[in-house]
């Protein structure tokens, strides 16, 4: 059941993003251009997006357990470290350059267009380059690594 | 060219909301692609099965729409292969280091009015129009 209910709702999140025209990198960069021709469709699509799992995650927090899974994994960190800057700052550098982000890129990769699945190999790439090398660069910096008292998924915020 | 479309953008946008917020419901996860796939591509990740089908069903979106006559999205980009290249080593490489992108920072750390996540949507939105705006327009460069 749960992953069932995880393919319906990444089939819900995809038609959410062919929906609100955000699988099209012109769009997106209509927004991020604030010199040009402004397109503000993507604020909209984050309030409608922000207010609904709002109210969603309202709910949970209210539910002592999810419904097909022993605990709810919500993110537990709050603090705002160099790796969070630094990871936003690139991050951005890259949406910048091609108006495409991680969830787009897998929508648009059923079109199996060239520059699509270019992006998506380099995106995996530089997952996978971070997972490797990343993590012992700023493990090295770090003398005492959190505790881990989950396992992987509530260690990532997203 | 492209038009202002604020109505399908809220219809969109809440259907993404919709999502995460019954991810969360129904299995107590974020709906974050970045963390979804990235802990895929980790060797001593034990809970594979749920990230293949949400990713399954973001690229099964535009088929099912494709049954019913949509076309496939093949998007047209202005930036050269180098470029897109480089654009995806830079998106994998900082959403991992950053642990999150426009999902699981932007709509389910908003949602959850994470001080971290806001943080950072706020950082990757104004490198991105930064980046914007020097590629588009040479502010800057």
């Amino acid at each position: 059941m749960p992953v069932l209910a995880s393919f319906v709702c990444g089939l819900i999140f995809g038609a959410g993003l062919l929906i609100s025209g955000m699988t099209d990198p012109q769009k997106v960069l209509g927004f991020l251009d604030l010199f040009g021709a402004w397109d503000a469709t993507l604020a909209f699509v984050m309030a409608g997006a922000v207010a609904v799992a709002a109210t969603g995650f309202a709910i949970a927090r209210r539910r002592t357990a999810p419904a097909f899974s022993a605990h709810f994994l919500w993110p537990d960190r709050n603090d705002i470290d160099a790796p969070l800057v630094g990871g936003a700052v690139l991050f951005g550098i890259g949406w910048g350059l091609a108006g495409i982000c991680p969830g787009p890129a897998l929508v648009n990769l059923a079109g199996l267009s060239l520059p699509i699945v270019v992006f998506v190999v380099a995106m995996l790439a530089g997952m996978i380059g971070q997972n490797l090398f990343g993590k012992n660069l700023w493990r090295r910096r770090t003398p005492a690594p959190r505790t881990e008292d989950h396992p992987l998924p509530s260690r990532a915020d997203g | 060219m492209h038009d202002f479309t604020p109505l399908s953008g809220l219809l969109g946008g809440a259907l993404i909301g919709l999502a995460a917020a019954v991810l969360m419901l129904l299995t107590g996860r974020i709906a974050g692609v970045t963390g979804i796939v990235g802990g895929l591509l980790q060797p001593d990740t034990a809970d594979r099965l749920w990230r293949i089908a949400f990713i399954a069903g973001l690229i099964a979106a535009p088929l099912i729409a494709a049954l019913f006559g949509a076309p496939l999205p093949r998007p047209a980009m202005n930036a050269s292969l180098v470029v897109v290249a480089i654009a995806g080593l830079l998106v994998g490489f900082g959403t991992r280091m950053g642990n999150g992108c426009t999902s699981g920072h932007g709509v389910c750390g908003f949602a959850r009015l994470s001080g971290r996540s806001i943080a950072a949507t706020f950082i990757f939105m104004a490198a991105a129009i930064a980046t914007v705006a020097i590629v588009r327009h040479g502010i800057g460069g």
